[in-house]
């Protein structure tokens, strides 16, 4: 019995169904780890994409945290298209055309670290869970960013660090979702190195004091390195807890130690508590070995000096970025964020900002947000216009080289703001070193 | 002994011994005595780490005090005075800010924001008196200090305290420390997180020469606002205790420690009293945090950093008693500053951090009260 249906059948329905869905699904399909379909808070169809800003609102660091946030907030406008532009002016090579992400706007949510590792983790995993960043960011404490940075591993989220100075960072701990902008110890030694020898002398006795962190440590060992090179004498290195606040019990041993020359390796209200008691107990005033005793701070922040007061001037250290630079990516960030908020960027506020550009013009580079064609995207990227130079973002690493400042503090400041003296701009060359000596694996592409 | 191998060190030091048994002068003997035994460098570092510890338990004895008369006399567990010790350096901060209000000289060089050198109108209208006043702003903040701190007490236990007191002691830590936090909160939105550098004056800003005072050499040196903090800590202490010690109304205020209800029954308005001395503990919390601001530039975090350490003082002192305070808070201040000495961190490593607990739990063991605590003291 010849059965003739006309019309549509069932069978060809299914069949041109299936034809047309295999279609529509090809490019995904073979491009799917190009493209990352499938992926964490994949962004998919959805107008915009959200970066999560994980810093300290509470505790020591709170002004530091406020800082950074402004600066992320400028970050967001920009590209977005809002404002002058900021550094999308002068960035090179820059794939952003000011209209957010591949087509998406960048939108925020922000989180407080309170410079508490688990708190810091608890909230960037309720930012990935609840609020689906695709990228987080924040700084002022490197145990804090070690921990985060762990976590963006884990999670398969890229972690672009903001202000951390240990060289665990990027060295023992270093992560392939993790990245530093930050320069860090190893490099904050070089470039004081020379300075310290050319003021100081070749025959120094150096006593340091040390915050009891990875941080600490690794900053200590580092200029210890640089010192004892130049044929210092190390009369002894003192662990401090954090956050001691009294640190008389600490700095009476230096007065018979014999050492001249008192190294803090201590950063924010510690820097400002062990610098301010130093210079009670006479410490510049005092002559040993027939020298001038001398104090080093060798990581600068322009916001906690101001806690010091008269007590930085004349001490010697170094910083990431100071607002008076010349260059026309200072120039041009200094320019935005002062208009915005009525006074000048810190060093913390110049690297988040600098971080968020570069992970959304990676995006844009790689042309998706599937986190291992980011990462790919951002290693070895080169980059200029950004303040310090020419810079690289080491692939073996995720360190950026780019030049470092010395600087001291102030004599004779011009105005509230005129705390740091940038004493040399030092050559990325010169803080250059092998990524292998620190030791780490950054781990695979795919979390 | 290796200090009489015969080192030109050794030997001058028991030339100079000689010459003072010669003189006669038994002090100097003394010390050099000593040297000689311990070595050069020990002895300082025992002279200024006993100085170290007598200062910082200056600063416990002051907070744990204040405690201890809120304790002893209202029951309250207040949790909140690390936060009246933080508004005593913020007063600091205030009256520095307030004598260093100031004509701005724009620098023109600056275009994106507004940079500015500050010159104070005190120094425009009085020249160097002008500036003498502003370095003197710290001593100065203590006679603004007295009166805030007072009314800040008084209004701190009329206002909210006063309703907790028939509450459960965890009822009265919760609001205590609610409070405390708010008080932060309101202090970091007016001055910032950062610590605000408030200097002593310049006349006693370096050190003293305590070593050529007690034979120990030139290089012995401590911070003259140091030994004042010292000085002013002991004044306060005796103070209070003279007070509580010399006075009717001290006397009314121990009786009523001893025995509230029946000092209310002789027709004594003991709540009234204690009221007052609520704010006195205010007071001596404010007087020592407008005193330390020289030494740890103050920042709206600084009462909760010092306020565990004064708890801890207080319980190990025993609840309740102003003289175990006192003896805890300079007792655990001069362990903490001998176990952070090199030489027994070399042996016990990090025991500078947890000193005071270690003490604190074999206190408490041998006497559960603490040194001086009195029975049935938040006993039941």
């Amino acid at each position: 019995m010849d059965e003739i249906k006309k019309g549509v059948s069932r069978r060809g329905v299914l069949k041109g169904g299936t034809a047309l869905a295999a279609g529509l699904a090809a490019p995904t399909f073979f491009m799917r780890h190009a493209f990352g379909a499938d992926f964490r808070n994949n962004p998919g169809d959805s107008s915009s994409v959200t970066f999560g800003f994980n810093v300290p609102q509470t505790g020591a660091y709170a002004d530091e945290g406020a800082d950074e946030l402004r600066a992320y907030k400028l970050a967001i406008k920009h590209i977005n298209g809002e404002g002058d532009g900021g550094l999308l002016n002068t960035m090179q090579p820059l794939s952003l055309k000011g209209d957010g992400i591949l087509g998406k706007k960048a939108a925020y949510v922000t989180g407080d670290t309170q410079t508490k590792s688990d708190a810091a983790r608890a909230s960037a995993k309720r930012m990935i869970e609840k609020d689906g960043v695709i990228m987080y960011s924040g700084g002022s404490s490197s145990g804090v960013a070690i921990a985060q940075q762990s976590l963006a591993q884990e999670m398969g989220i890229v972690f672009m660090n903001g202000l951390t100075h240990s060289n665990d960072t990027t060295g023992k701990d270093k992560r392939r979702y993790g990245f530093r902008h930050f320069f860090n110890a190893y490099m904050s030694g070089a470039a004081l190195g020379p300075v310290l020898e050319a003021e100081m002398g070749k025959e120094r006795s150096a006593y340091h004091l040390t915050a009891d962190y990875t941080w600490g440590w690794t900053q200590e060992e580092s200029i210890k390195n640089t010192t004892e090179g130049l044929g210092w004498q190390t009369a002894n290195a003192v662990k401090t807890p954090l956050g001691a606040g009294d640190f008389s019990q600490y700095i009476t041993p230096v007065l018979n130690s014999g050492a001249d020359v008192l190294i803090l390796n201590h950063y924010g209200k510690d820097m400002i508590n062990s610098l301010t008691q130093a210079v009670q107990f006479g410490l510049r005033d005092k002559q040993v070995n027939g020298k001038d005793f001398q104090i080093v701070v060798p990581l600068y922040s322009r916001l906690m000096a101001q806690g010091a007061g008269e007590n930085i001037k004349g001490i010697f250290g170094t910083t990431n970025w100071n607002w008076s630079l010349q260059d026309a990516g200072s120039q041009a960030f200094v320019k935005s964020f002062g208009q915005e908020y009525g006074f000048p960027p810190s060093q913390a506020a110049h690297t988040c900002y600098v971080q968020t550009l570069l992970y959304a013009n990676a995006c844009q580079m790689a042309g998706t947000f599937y986190p291992p064609e980011v990462i790919k995207a951002l290693e070895g990227f080169e980059f200029d216009g950004m303040g310090n130079g020419k810079t690289l973002y080491r692939a073996e690493d995720h360190q950026c080289f780019k030049d470092v400042l010395v600087v001291k503090g102030n004599d004779n400041p011009s105005s509230q703001f005129d705390l740091l003296e940038v004493v040399q701009e030092v050559p990325r060359s010169q803080v250059e070193y092998d990524a292998s000596i620190f030791g780490g694996e950054l781990g695979p592409y795919e979390a | 002994m290796t200090v009489f191998a015969g080192s030109v060190k050794t030997d001058r030091l028991w030339g100079l011994i000689l010459s003072d048994v010669l003189t006669g002068s038994l002090g100097v003997f003394a010390a050099d005595l000593t040297n000689a035994f311990f070595g050069w460098s020990v002895m300082d570092t025992l002279a200024l780490q006993l100085l170290n510890g007598l200062d910082k338990g200056g600063a416990y004895a002051l907070i744990a005090l204040g405690l201890t008369l809120i304790f002893g006399t209202l029951g309250v567990v207040n949790f909140a005075h690390g936060a009246l010790f933080m508004l005593g350096a913020f007063c600091a901060v205030s009256v520095q800010k307030l004598l260093t209000i100031s004509v701005k000289v724009k620098d023109e060089s600056i275009t994106f924001f507004e940079a500015y050198k500050e010159v104070p109108y005190l120094e425009t209208w009085f020249g160097e008196t002008g500036t003498v006043i502003i370095d003197y702003s710290v001593p100065i903040s203590i006679l603004l200090a007295i009166p805030v701190m007072l009314v800040i007490g008084l209004a701190m236990e009329r206002g909210l305290i006063q309703r907790f007191y028939k509450r459960t002691h965890a009822e009265q830590i919760l609001v205590t420390f609610g409070l405390a936090i708010v008080i932060q909160e309101l202090v970091k939105a007016n001055f910032g997180a950062n610590p605000i550098p408030t200097p002593a004056p310049e006349i006693v800003a370096g050190s003293a020469s305590i070593g050529d005072w007690l034979g120990l050499g030139s290089a012995v040196v401590y911070p003259w606002w140091r030994l004042i903090y010292l000085a002013f800590a002991a004044v306060v202490i005796l103070g209070v205790f003279s007070f509580l010690q010399f006075t009717t109304f001290g006397m009314v205020v121990r009786a009523g420690m001893q025995d509230r209800e029946t000092v209310g029954l002789l027709g004594i308005d003991i709540q009234r009293r204690f009221s007052v001395v609520f704010g006195l503990a205010a007071v001596v919390a404010g007087l020592a945090g407008v005193m330390y601001t020289p030494i740890l530039p103050p920042d709206y975090h600084m009462g909760m950093d010092f306020l565990v350490l004064s708890f801890v003082v207080v319980v190990v002192g025993g609840m309740g008693s102003l003289g175990g305070a006192v003896a805890a808070g300079f007792l655990l201040g001069i362990l903490q500053s001998f176990a952070s000495m090199n030489e027994v961190k070399s042996i016990l490593p990090g025991i500078d951090q947890i000193i005071i607990y270690l003490v604190a739990v074999v206190i408490l063991l041998v006497r559960p009260r603490g040194l001086l605590g009195r029975k049935g003291v938040m006993e039941n």
